[in-house]
């Protein structure tokens, strides 16, 4: 199956995968919560904006925010009902963030807006595009970037290969490979229409092979197609092998550096869950309404289900009957994942995971201990950066330095703290410094624009003088020529009697307001 | 308890490293012992203990909380070091000073764990060597191994002066370094009492054991072939192009790998994270320099071996040449923008 010489990226880590658990069991369909809370805030980007109020009536898929600017797309009721409001709600985010969110009352009869498929081939590209963003379509791979901004290129990035993205590296995780095995067809039809879209060449997917169904469902299912050349290639099982970076690094040998994109080198990355969601959207014309999650860890019933964005995430996590020492719960993975403040808070599109963790799962680090050097840190680092120097200068607040050595080159997978011996939270450390040089960034450009403006000020209040100056002394001139000119005695008297007057003027109108 | 990401952590621990590095010793030091003696094991002894109370002294003094600093190992892996650098039969106060230079001025007073610039052993076999030149230099006869004469020396007040005879190593530099012997390196290696056919009778097969227990560090990923490579690597040209050369005057490479403490350096010494380069280019600098000094320093000095100061004296460069050593980052190595493959 392999025919293609693959690359290698340096680093990773290989914790135990715990896939097994939820990859057994049939998909599920969760039942329909009573209430649904969708969030306006679900994608990268900006929020989008509400277009129902209280009391409307909603259809299943109906928009009700359209999108809130060019970085951001629709979001559609997951189901019929009525809207309760639009109310502030904790929204997934590891501080239990407050977002303003359109709230549903199911009527429980699920009843559709009218929808319909449309031929992608017949349109126009730029009109699919607007038709995913109008679909609500975003990546499922957990940054939620809308897709239709993705597929838009500069007219000098010439897509070459479209890479989907089926390698799910994070350990216990298992949505990509469910949705792998059960719709490969939908998702290589989304893939043709993406590749369409941007113009690529190929297809190639990217498994990690320690999915065997998956890339056996794939690969039949490209095998029966015609059209673009589809590869779907296993490639070593290796976090964080699903990077997009390292997923584009294996299977093309391209690196791509800090601040470019794939499009730059003529790739574009797709998680196969937005391929299938794409699909979705223009072949039958259902907008993202609900999702693929995987609902394990330390629970009786792992598995995976598909979940209406807005289901509680409490009601969910009953579903897969956690155990009595479940003592959080992350969305994500264990390794880039985030302990949830609350499970009040909705399912949104970017929620791939609830995993249910307990003390004897995740047993508490032993203590921190100082940094010896030993250099796990940077031997495990998929980026080649040097974990221990950033760490040093992260602590130290000497950001600069901290930048020198490729900070925002992180992409916080975790495989330094995972390694290090010392026990240090090393992401942490990254997570502080980054943020604190974006606020300081911030904090310089106000200053910089206030500096801007005064100097400004300056500059016009010293033009104005100049004018003045220059006014006054050509009026003097003026006044002299005249003067000049005026051959009698009588003539100069009476110019200076009239500028005497002048001047005189404005203090005989100040006098009574002086009183 | 993470509250962020990553929950999953590999069982890995400062203490398990530095158990292995101990562990890593063991091969080399049962030799050592089956050459020299138990007088090896009190010298470990009194190490070890000197260094656990000096730990927990400097902790208490610190105000750094004691047990699990003083649980980390880092300190015995000192004293092992120190002890395993003086001769066996060295006075008791002589080793519990070296290890407490070690630990007190080049550790914690540099801000101890994971803070020394200098390698703790290495500033306490300097020090020493300096400071008592002449008991640092006697060792025990190879294969003299009686207990009780042996603690005599190290906690009496008598010298042992009828068995106490020059390593191999100094005993060559000795006589090569004295102009009217006229020696030659075949004629001190094949005359002397002390020397074997290697690196000096008993010296070559303590050196294995410490090639088979850094191998072991190797595979067991506490430490990266760099280091050893390139100084055994560098060790091995430096010595190897003057034995041509000038094979009357310098010993070959064999004996300069399988004597003193060549390998010890190679796989415990040079390898400290600590106080040595980290990157993987750095490594080989540091470890070829450190090599290249060693050689200079036992050829051309006055020291019985040049491992401890030339350790120094690379310790010293070693912000340069990390500084200098960066490796490239993802994306950044000049293959970016390439033509994708097929």
């Amino acid at each position: 199956m392999n025919v293609r010489e693959l690359f290698k990226f340096t680093g990773g880590v290989k914790p135990a995968s715990h896939k097994a658990e939820s990859n057994q069991a049939a998909i599920a369909v969760a039942p329909l919560s009573p209430v649904l809370t969708v969030p306006l805030r679900q994608n990268a980007g900006l929020a989008s904006r509400p277009l129902v109020q209280a009391g409307d009536k909603v259809l299943k898929g109906q928009i009700i925010a359209g999108p809130g600017g060019s970085i951001s797309v629709a979001i559609h009721a997951p189901t019929s009902g009525t809207v309760r409001g639009i109310e502030t709600h904790p929204i997934p985010h590891p501080s239990g963030l407050l977002s303003p969110c359109v709230v549903i009352e199911a009527d429980g009869e699920d009843r559709w807006i009218e929808h319909s498929a449309v031929d992608p081939y017949s349109l126009p590209v730029d009109e699919l595009r607007m038709r995913l963003r109008d679909a609500g379509v975003v990546g499922l791979g957990g940054a939620a970037f809308p897709s239709f901004v993705k597929t838009q290129h500069s007219p000098t990035q010439d897509i070459e290969t479209l890479i989907l993205n089926g390698a799910e590296c994070e350990p216990f995780i298992t949505c990509d490979d469910l949705l792998m095995r059960t719709k490969p067809d939908e998702i290589l039809d989304g893939a043709a229409i993406l590749a369409h879209i941007a113009g690529a060449k190929r297809i190639v997917v990217g498994i990690e092979d320690n999915k065997p169904e998956a890339v056996s469902a794939m690969s039949t299912a490209a095998a029966k197609r015609s059209g673009l050349p589809i590869e779907v290639i296993a490639v070593p099982t290796r976090y964080p092998a699903g990077g997009e970076k390292q997923l584009i690094r294996v299977l093309t040998g391209i690196e791509i550096p800090f601040g470019k994109l794939g499009p730059d080198y003529g790739v574009q990355c797709f998680n196969v869950g937005t391929a299938c969601a794409t699909a979705r959207a223009l072949l039958s014309g259902e907008p993202m309404i609900s999702r693929l999650v995987t609902v394990t860890g330390n629970v009786e019933r792992p598995g995976n289900f598909e979940v209406r964005i807005g289901t509680p995430i409490s009601d969910l996590l009953k579903l897969a009957e956690p155990k009595a020492d479940t003592d959080r719960t992350l969305m994500g993975g264990p390794m880039m994942g985030f302990a949830l403040p609350t499970l009040d808070a909705p399912l949104v599109k970017a929620t791939n995971c609830i995993l249910a963790g307990s003390k004897a799962m995740f047993p508490p680090p032993g203590p921190e201990m100082p940094c010896i050097r030993c250099g796990s840190c940077a031997r495990a680092c998929p980026m080649d950066l040097q974990p221990f120097e950033m760490f040093w200068f992260s602590r130290a607040k000497i950001l600069g330095k901290a930048q020198e050595y490729h900070l925002f080159d992180c992409i916080e997978c975790g495989c330094c703290t995972y390694v290090c011996p010392s026990r240090i939270p090393l992401v942490d450390y990254f997570r502080f410094a980054k943020s604190e040089i974006r606020a300081r960034e911030k904090e310089n450009e106000a200053a910089d624009a206030a500096r801007l403006r005064y100097e400004f000020r300056l500059e016009r209040e010293e033009r104005e003088k100049q004018e003045k100056a220059a006014k006054l002394a050509a009026k003097a001139a003026e006044t002299k020529a005249k003067l000049a000119a005026a051959g009698d005695a009588d003539e100069k008297k009476a110019l200076i009697a009239a500028a005497m007057a002048r001047t005189q003027e404005p203090k005989a109108e100040e006098k009574p307001s002086a009183e | 308890m993470p509250s962020s990401s990553p929950f999953l952590r590999q069982p890995a621990s400062v203490q398990l490293v530095m158990l292995k590095v101990l562990a890593a010793l063991l091969p080399g030091i049962a030799i050592y012992i089956n050459f020299f003696g138990w007088a090896v094991v009190v010298q470990i002894a009194i190490a070890s203990v000197t260094a656990l109370l000096a730990e927990a002294l400097m902790l208490t003094i610190r105000k750094k909380p004691v047990r699990p600093f003083l649980a980390d190992g880092s300190a015995l892996v000192t004293a092992w070091l120190v002890a395993l650098t003086v001769p066996p039969i060295a006075p008791w106060w002589l080793t519990m000073l070296a290890v407490l230079i070690a630990i007190v001025i080049a550790k914690h007073l540099y801000g101890g764990l994971g803070q020394n610039p200098f390698n703790p052993a290495m500033v306490a076999f300097c020090s020493m060597i300096v400071a008592y030149p002449q008991l640092m230099s006697q060792w025990p006869a190879v294969g003299f191994t009686d207990f009780a004469a042996q603690i005599q020396a190290i906690f009496g007040q008598r010298h042992l002066d009828a068995i106490v005879m020059a390593t191999p190593l100094d005993a060559l530099r000795t006589a090569l370094h004295t102009p009217e012997a006229r020696a030659t390196v075949s004629g001190v290696l094949g005359s002397h009492a002390t020397f074997g056919n290697i690196g000096g009778k008993g010296w070559e097969w303590i050196a294995l054991g410490y090639l088979i227990g850094g191998l072991w560090l190797i595979q067991q990923r506490v430490i990266t072939w760099h280091v050893p490579a390139a100084f055994l690597g560098t060790l091995c040209l430096a010595s190897l192009l003057a034995n041509l050369a000038n094979p009357d005057q310098y010993a070959g490479p064999v004996f300069h790998m399988l004597t003193g403490g060549a390998m010890l350096g190679a796989f415990f010494i040079a390898t400290d994270p600590v106080s040595g380069s980290t990157t993987p280019r750095g490594k080989l600098i540091f470890a070829a320099g450190l090599a290249l000094l060693t050689w200079i320093i036992r050829v051309f000095g006055a020291y019985p071996d040049g491992i401890a100061f030339a350790t120094l004296l690379m310790n010293i460069c070693v912000p340069l040449i990390d500084m200098h050593t960066q490796p490239a980052v993802f994306g950044h190595k000049g293959k970016a923008g390439k033509e994708p493959q097929r």
